[in-house]
């Protein structure tokens, strides 16, 4: 027996050592992996491999789903081939060089982080402790989509704007940010809302339906997914205020410059290519155009591309792939889908809305 | 209803003959006051549920949503134009059940039992009457012929299994091998390479991804399952706490966050270029935590066994070894048939936490196909059908397991 227990604790050593040993090498080799990505960038990494990684949500309308024909869509998905087509040039195929990875949000930043994508395109706002780095230590790309909270409205109710709510009722979610808020607006406002409150949020939907409040409160973008689902959707309407800022847009890892900027300006090159006025139809058209902005823009000159360690036309494989910023809107979430958003904050700067891009130069 | 039955004497147990419905109903449905209160009560409810389901399912109901997406519920995002090496798949596997049914039915007096019979038929009449996208995928008609061909095909192999058997032993063997043939065949067939295009696992999905998932986990984990629970009755005391402790600790862990391991930290101890397929990594957590379960269920099998049956075996001069393998484990395992069914079975539907970590199995198909602008708020249509394939495939493992222990029943 004692024969037994010495053979035990002599293996039992050797499975800790062991153990231990395996736990130093794994954490030396990390601190190898990091000191690599300060030196080769991802976008190095994804050349290499032919395909660029994309974090979607997956089931978000609008955002990113996939439809019948079992293609991703949305405008979270356009913004994942945006950045493909500028990586490996046009295709009518560009989903053969994407992989996408649907993360939900328990695992979309701890995936970014070890590297199991290549950029999160799935609805995430951007706050400071996401990007600080002592916080989740991520980089946000220019916001492809200003959300906030909003009230949705039955026409026949006579409500235009959030004034217009003093003395209704208005469901909303409880123990949430879209609780307080309304608090918060209404007391600002000086109007007094009658919350009528329920646990979750389809819930609250469902009682807005029934008519046991004149409005319901939740995320514009939220709402408007949901009126696709009622019954009379025309028969409903948001209210053009906005009661919270949730800007959404790409994220990459931090310390990852030459990888983040090349996100960051192809998403910016869609909302450019929009006040060029540059489309999917007349790209081809606009290269000869004799605008040297756009000549730069498009690399019929210069060298912008090349800075980035793209092609100096990346922006036209990124048109010819997805169309510019307000074709990508309209055709996901706007007046060419059933969500029927209006532009709102994410029209173009000089139409009135947030959407600006650095000049390409 | 039969919660109602009445303790009846067993000296009165009346003939069945001459029973008319409404003797039946009188005797079993009104036999005093309480019990007709009681059914009509019960039946008042269930006809209303019936009712206001009939009602929906037909005025409210927008079921458009499930024939449109039929192809994403069963593949997922495979390529349209592979789609016939699915129905090759498809065809292997019918033509292997049907031979498979005829042999083990080679000495039931009737091969078309009337059940059998009535399920064929009801089977025939759901093809040709549910409604089919006219897509790209294959004209309705097609798809009709294809399934009805199917059907037939393993009417057919059944036919000759079962003429094969009868005239031939040794045939279950032969089945066994070639349905661990099929395995391969079938896994080429959904990958590709060696001479068809390559099919990433990223655009498996739907029932094709639960259904390859539970299986491979299922067969992996049986024999690893197995292992552990000799390992921790083991006589030596390194397996015997190995064995211990892997059990104890994926047990006392949730299937999800083992899941999230292989997603979240398993990245971390590979270089940045190696990345581990996504569906090889769900899979192998699913195998290695119902390994755990399973070892438990099998030890409980072992401690049913008697003493005097490891007697016997070892004054046969049988060693350790062969002494579980011809004498121990073929009782144990079978006295735990029904648990580790039931595990199997569990083990089915916790595929769908796969969903959690981004696979698009049924489940998660289903959220996808939900958050399409085109199909929002068609909860109510899209989980009473998968609801419905689950309950299929679950029915079936159980029927099966049914007539495994039938088959396998030795007691007097």
């Amino acid at each position: 027996m004692r024969k037994w227990i010495l053979l035990a604790a002599a293996l039992s050593l050797t499975v800790t050592a062991c153990g231990g040993s395996t736990t130093t090498t794994t954490g030396s080799s990390g601190d190898n992996g990091t000191a690599t990505t300060s030196v080769a960038s991802r976008l190095d990494t994804i050349k290499s491999r032919g395909k660029l990684i994309c974090g979607v949500e997956g089931t978000i309308p609008g955002f990113s789903f996939v439809d019948q024909s079992g293609k991703y869509s949305g405008l979270d998905v356009d913004t994942c081939r945006a950045v493909a087509a500028a990586l490996f040039g046009a295709s009518d195929d560009i989903d053969s060089k994407i992989e996408y990875r649907n993360l939900d949000s328990t695992a979309r930043f701890p995936a970014l982080q070890n590297g199991e994508v290549d950029m999160l395109a799935r609805n995430t706002t951007w706050t400071l402790s996401r990007d600080a780095a002592g916080g989740n230590g991520l980089e946000f790309a220019p916001t492809t989509f200003y959300d906030g909270q909003g009230v949705m409205v039955t026409k026949a109710s006579g409500i235009t704007n959030f004034d217009g709510l003093d003395g209704k009722s208005v469901c909303v979610e409880t123990g949430t940010t879209t609780e307080l808020n309304l608090a918060s607006r209404a007391k600002e406002a000086g109007i007094t809302v009658n919350e009528v409150k329920f646990q979750d949020s389809n819930a609250a939907s469902a009682a807005y339906t029934e008519g046991r409040c004149e409005g319901f409160t939740s995320d514009r973008s939220q709402l408007a997914a949901k009126r696709t689902g009622l019954p009379n959707p025309d028969d409903n309407i948001l209210l053009p205020d906005v009661l919270s800022k949730e800007p959404l847009g790409p994220v990459t890892i931090n310390n990852d410059s030459a990888w983040f900027d090349v996100v960051k300006w192809v998403t910016f090159g869609l909302m450019q290519a929009e006040e060029f006025g540059i489309t999917q139809a007349n790209v081809d058209q606009m290269t000869s155009s004799d605008n040297p902005d756009i000549q730069g823009f498009l690399g019929a000159q210069g060298e912008l591309g090349q800075q980035l360690g793209l092609p100096n036309d990346f922006m036209v494989a990124v048109i010819k792939t997805t169309g510019n910023y307000g074709e990508i809107f309209e055709r996901n979430v706007g007046a060419d889908s059933p969500l029927k958003l209006d532009r709102g904050l994410n029209n173009l700067w000089t139409e009135g809305g947030l959407i600006y891009s650095p000049p390409f130069r | 209803m039969s919660a109602t039955h009445p303790p009846s004497p067993v000296s009165q147990r009346p003939s069945a003959v001459n029973l008319t419905p409404l003797d039946w109903a009188k005797k079993n449905l009104f036999s005093d006051w309480f019990n007709s209160l009681l059914t009509i009560l019960v039946g008042f409810v269930l006809i209303n549920t019936v009712i206001g389901f009939l009602r929906w399912a037909f005025s409210t109901a927008k079921w458009s949503v499930i024939p449109t997406n039929l192809p994403l519920f069963f593949v997922g995002r495979f390529p349209a134009n592979q789609y016939w090496r699915m129905w090759l798949l498809l065809t292997l596997i019918a033509l292997l059940a049907g031979l498979t049914w005829g042999v083990l039915a080679q000495m039931a007096t009737r091969l078309f039992s009337r059940s059998v019979l009535i399920g064929v038929g009801l089977a025939a009449l759901v093809i040709v009457l549910m409604p089919l996208p006219s897509v790209e995928g294959g004209a309705p008609l097609l798809v009709r012929l294809k399934l009805l061909g199917l059907v037939a095909l393993v009417l057919a192999a059944a036919w000759v299994g079962r003429w094969l058997g009868q005239r031939k032993s040794g045939l279950g063997n032969w089945l066994s091998l070639a349905w661990g043939l099929s395995f391969f065949v079938g896994l080429w067939l959904m990958a590709g390479g060696l001479g068809l295009p390559v099919v990433s696992t990223t655009a498996w999905g739907g029932l094709l991804l639960t259904a390859f998932m539970s299986l491979v986990s299922i067969v992996l984990s049986f024999p690893f399952g197995v292992l552990l629970a000799l390992g921790r009755q083991s006589s030596l005391p390194v397996i015997r706490w190995l064995s211990t402790i892997y059990i104890e600790v994926v047990r006392g862990v949730p299937l999800i966050a083992i899941l999230f391991i292989g997603l979240i930290m398993i990245p971390l101890f590979l270089p940045q270029n190696i990345r581990l397929d996504l569906v090889l990594r769900a899979t192998l957590g699913l195998t290695l935590f119902t390994a755990a379960y399973l070892a438990e269920t099998v030890r409980g099998g072992l401690q049913a066994i008697p003493k005097g049956q490891y007697e016997a075996a070892s004054s046969l001069g049988l060693n350790t070894p062969l002494s579980m393998v011809l004498i121990v484990l073929p009782q144990a395992l079978k006295i735990s048939i029904p648990a580790i069914v039931g595990l199997f079975i569990s083990l089915l539907q916790d595929t769908t936490l796969v969903s959690i970590v981004g696979l698009f199995d049924l489940l998660g198909i289903s959220r996808s196909i939900l958050a399409n602008p085109q199909f929002i708020g068609r909860y109510a249509e899209v989980y009473l059908f998968i609801g419905l394939l689950y309950w299929g495939l679950c029915y079936a493992m159980s029927q099966g397991s049914r007539r495994l222990e039938k088959q396998l029943k030795t007691s007097h």
